[in-house]
């Protein structure tokens, strides 16, 4: 128990330092490198939780491609890899407040309503009984979101091709 | 384990993406603190997917990372169209609706 709680914070710290970093740093491609922080600290959780599946997923999706594409983003867009000008806009204290007023209201509500809740992984939730939920219980959202994808595949193809 | 620290986590990450949209001038950057916002939602789902003893919290985790990747990859290619139409991809320099 003890030992789970240790690996809690040391993942949750490196999370909240990467966080912190991709809406403070001043490079984008180090912001773009935070997020791998904070999504490989996210994958981390979900195998502390017992969530093979997800976590090994959010690793490909997340760290293999939808990074590489924030990457060929800026590259693509040319952004400034050492701007002389900031890259926030001068809303940085009004948007402060707005983030610690929301921390502050789901922080409270959380405590308030979940404060005995406890997670207790009896055994790791094994691939077959998510891949069988999903092609049984939840096909149809599946169906959805197969035609969804293909959507934003032709989307993207046709926002992106020079005519 | 405390259902409570995985739901504190996934708020103050939350929060922290509220505050990148907010505040970044860059397109991209602002795309980043969206991916930061649902990668909180996602380690809500999980832990309460965990907590319940269902696999429903895994199933929406992954629609919710399905949809996430359809969403940059749309909001690249849209950056990318405006880069090419205004050669620039600011945020602040965007204003063609407003006057």
């Amino acid at each position: 128990m003890v030992a789970e709680n240790v690996v809690f914070g040391i993942i949750a710290a490196a999370m909240v330092i990467g966080a912190l970093g991709v809406v403070r740093t001043k490079n984008i491609v180090h912001a773009a490198l935070y997020l791998v922080v904070v999504l490989a600290g996210g994958a981390a959780q979900f195998i502390l939780l017992g969530q093979e599946f997800v976590a090994w997923v959010q690793v490909l999706v997340y760290i293999g491609a939808v990074i590489v594409l924030f990457l060929f983003g800026i590259m693509l867009t040319r952004a400034p890899m050492h701007p002389k000008e900031s890259l926030d806009n001068d809303l940085r204290w009004p948007g402060a407040a707005v983030a610690l007023f929301l921390a502050g209201i789901l922080g409270g509500l959380l405590v308030k309503t979940f404060h005995a809740d406890k997670v207790d992984i009896i055994a790791p939730t094994r691939t077959d009984a998510v891949t069988n939920a999903i092609f049984t219980k939840y096909i149809i959202p599946f169906e959805v979101v197969g035609v969804l994808l293909l959507g934003a595949l032709i989307g993207a193809v046709v926002l992106a091709r020079k005519d | 384990m405390l259902l409570n620290q995985f739901l504190l986590l996934g708020a103050f990450l939350f929060s922290t993406g509220v505050y990148g949209v907010l505040v970044r001038k860059h397109t991209v950057l602002v795309l980043m603190s969206i991916e930061l916002m649902l990668a909180a939602v996602n380690i809500n789902l999980v832990a309460f997917g965990a907590a319940n003893h269902t696999v429903a919290g895994q199933v929406f985790a992954l629609f919710v990372l399905t949809i996430a990747a359809a969403e940059v990859g749309i909001g690249l290619a849209i950056v990318l169209l405006i880069y090419r139409n205004l050669r620039t991809a600011d945020l602040d320099d965007l204003e063609l609706l407003k006057d």
